[in-house]
């Protein structure tokens, strides 16, 4: 009888527990997360864990950039409230921490949440609270569906379009090499070999292997790389998976052309990461980008990115990822004027649909009724003397069989404060 | 004896009546933390058993509710019954596999085994890539709630009644012959032994029990997330379970539920109290990744040292001196 009382009593002791909690959160009518003076958006980010080298100061960029646009009165009078949260690049953590910013935190957007598999797990739920889910921070292809997942939308080229404009670079710049690939075994790897062998063709990759984030150890994928003879090696690889394969290859006497995804081939990010002694294997390292670099200090968009950097974010090395922030802080700065003075899930879903961004891209986003992928194209970079400059025409291609064509139009200078006209 | 389960069905449906009545009173994200820490009593229910009632000690429960998720992910959705109940079964068979070789070993190498079981988790669904999708996981598409009611309501409802099953089987075993058995052997091996019990068949018999358990739990973790991937499934999830049972109360299923509440609110609250404190980024960064894990492991060593029977221990003492 007595451990009936006690299971009795447990159980009222934990309904008060959480009813006292819920009690914490309130509700309110009308567009979650926005009211005439705020508009609260959320975000997941690997602030730890494998894939935080870079990519962690991508959020803080982001803020940064919101804070130089409320200083300056915000968007329709409206102050950003960006909620960051870490999943530690764990989807498993992705599912807890965006279902708190949905949920709990009630956000209006979720905006630029990181990772292929991360993300990928959390589209479901956002398309079941028609949450819109704006410029994710990968290159999945997955983004792209917009029958199944309306209000999510993509910002980087996706992978397989990089894919194929770093194969056109080989193909053009290296030719009669072993070509082989090393990439992260899962949306982000294989849409990346998918568009590379577009190009090159299928049976041209000599040997190719993959890694999981979670295990640090990438020798024997890379011996097996150096034992198959290859010369360029093409790596669909964030940041600190570039870095350790970089410095593994090295310490086996492994020197090939290195050729990587624009996610994790960011100079500043990966001489950190392999420190004064490891930066030096850096030299001639290929990559690719669509915003500008930070190694080209007279674009006047870096200039005034390097502005607000220093001024709302004084600690924040100025890198790609800084760059990268800004950038999704000003397209969606630039959503949320189209939205109108009435904003709603809807009308910033149509804004974003409706298209007609220009900014810091060197190309067109393809946002339109039927497709969601974010840029179209990109520029390849080459890392000399320590310096990582663009070389080469800007290309444009499809995620498909299409041709991969230059671009010509030039950026538009950016307006007054880096702050755009609505 | 029927008299005894009788009385445990009437609590378990009076508990389970009052949880589902909570839903109403929650909002969304309380319902879905509720869900989630019914999912997890499922399993810290099922270890709670084994290390408290039977004296074996597991850091392989993580991967044994990855089998169960994983089964609900592979199967072809629909019919959510039949693969949880298919889930449910695996993670036996799983267990039965492990028990056998745990039947064999004491203390720090039992827990050296079980842990060798972990880590393959990862190892199993990266290699195995085709089927399991590595790191990235599967998705599961759960069959959507019906239309009167709201979406994360329905998934407490669920985890709920998965709690409750569990609870309830578990609740009847151990005041029967298998419970008597299963303390014999935990409290002396021989003496046991000497008065007729098979210790490694008892042995076997809770590790498979709470296997089940896990795997219940599992399944229910792969309905409440949509999707399945090895990281969810860690050594960190072992270990806190580990934590949960210890903390909440060894061998007391009202310590389990304690504990999977706690291991649903306890992040959270870390994450309220961090957010509220005027931190540098830098400082708020590295704290939010890694405080959860140090507050919970000084947690366990201030348990250990001053309330050796957990938060029930807390619970029941408490009660005892008011009356």
């Amino acid at each position: 009888m007595r451990t009936i009382l006690h299971r009795g009593l447990t159980l009222a002791a934990a309904s008060v527990l959480v009813i006292a909690a819920a009690a914490c959160g309130g509700g309110s009518s009308g567009t979650p997360g926005v009211t005439a003076s705020t508009v609260v958006v959320g975000t997941h980010q690997p602030l730890t864990g494998p894939a935080s080298p870079g990519y962690s100061k991508i959020s803080v960029a982001t803020k940064a950039y919101f804070d130089h646009v409320n200083a300056h009165g915000g968007v329709h009078g409206r102050k950003i409230t960006y909620r960051v949260m870490d999943d530690g690049y764990n989807p498993a953590n992705t599912q807890q921490v965006v279902r708190k910013l949905v949920l709990s935190d009630r956000v209006f957007a979720v905006l630029n949440g990181l990772g292929t598999p991360t993300h990928t797990g959390v589209l479901d739920f956002l398309k079941t609270n028609r949450v819109p889910d704006l410029f994710v921070a990968s290159g999945s292809r997955s983004w792209n569906q917009p029958a199944k997942y309306p209000t999510t939308f993509g910002f980087n080229p996706d992978y397989t379009v990089e894919g194929k404009i770093l194969a056109t670079y080989i193909k053009g710049n290296l030719p009669n090499r072993k070509v082989c690939f090393f990439g992260q075994a899962d949306d982000f790897g294989r849409d990346a070999l998918a568009g590379v062998r577009q190009v090159l063709g299928a049976g041209t990759i000599a040997t190719r292997q993959s890694y999981v984030p979670t295990n640090t150890d990438v020798a024997p994928q890379l011996s097996t790389l150096k034992a198959a003879g290859c010369q360029v090696v093409v790596s669909a690889t964030v940041p600190g998976f570039t870095a350790l394969a970089v410095a593994t290859a090295a310490r086996l006497g492994f020197r090939p052309q290195w050729v990587v995804s624009n996610v994790g081939g960011d100079k500043t990010t990966l001489a950190a990461r392999l420190g004064a002694a490891g930066a030096p294997l850096l030299d001639g390292l290929v990559s690719a980008g669509y915003l500008p670099a930070v190694d080209e200090p007279a674009n006047p968009w870096t200039v005034q990115f390097r502005k607000i950097a220093e001024e709302y974010a004084p600690d924040l090395e100025f890198d790609g990822n800084v760059i990268y922030g800004m950038s999704v802080g000003y397209l969606f700065v630039q959503a949320l004027q189209a939205a109108g003075r009435d904003l709603t899930r809807t009308s910033i879903v149509d804004a974003v649909t409706a298209n007609g961004f220009t900014g810091p891209g060197m190309v067109p986003l393809r946002f339109s009724a039927g497709d969601h992928s974010g840029y179209g194209g990109l520029r390849v970079n080459r890392v000399t003397g320590g310096k990582q400059a663009y070389v080469g025409p800007v290309y444009v291609t499809d995620d498909r069989s299409g041709p991969v064509r230059e671009y010509t139009e030039a950026a538009p200078t950016p307006p007054a404060n880096a702050i755009p006209v609505g | 004896m029927a008299r005894v389960g009788l009385r445990h069905l009437t609590v378990t449906i009076a508990g389970a009546s009052a949880l589902v009545g909570l839903t109403y009173l929650l909002d969304p994200f309380r319902n879905y933390q509720l869900a989630t820490a019914a999912a997890y009593l499922c399993a810290t229910a099922g270890l709670t058993l084994l290390i408290g009632l039977n004296g074996q000690v597991s850091l392989g429960h993580g991967a044994l509710m990855a089998t169960g998720a994983y089964t609900v992910a592979l199967l072809p959705s629909g019919m959510l019954l039949l693969s949880v109940a298919a889930a449910v079964l695996v993670a036996t068979l799983a267990g039965a596999v492990v028990g056998v070789a745990a039947a064999r070993l004491r203390g720090p190498y039992l827990a050296g085994v079980t842990l060798a079981v972990t880590m393959v988790v990862p190892a199993v669904t990266t290699m195995a890539d085709a089927v399991f999708h590595g790191d990235q996981g599967l998705s599961v598409a759960a069959p959507p709630a019906p239309l009167w009611v709201a979406p994360e309501r329905w998934q407490a409802w669920q985890a709920i009644a998965a709690a409750a099953v569990t609870l309830f089987v578990l609740a009847n075993l151990l005041r029967s012959r298998f419970g008597r058995e299963w303390r014999a052997v935990r409290d002396d091996e021989v003496a046991a032994q000497l008065a007729g019990i098979p210790v490694a068949r008892t042995q076997v018999l809770a590790f498979v029990v709470s296997a089940a358990c896990a795997g219940l739990g599992g399944a229910m973790f792969a309905v409440l997330a949509q999707s399945v991937s090895p990281s969810t499934f860690s050594l960190t999830l072992s270990l806190y379970l580990l934590l949960a049972v210890v903390v909440g109360g060894l061998g007391s299923l009202a310590g389990a539920a304690w504990g999977a509440l706690l291991l649903v609110l306890l992040p959270d609250a870390i994450h309220s109290v961090t957010d509220g404190l005027p931190l540098g980024p830098d400082l708020a960064q590295r704290l939010t990744g890694n405080l959860p894990l140090a507050v919970f492991g000084l947690t366990l060593v201030l348990v250990v040292l001053a309330v050796p029977g957990g938060l029930q221990g807390l619970l029941v003492r408490a009660v005892r001196r008011l009356r």
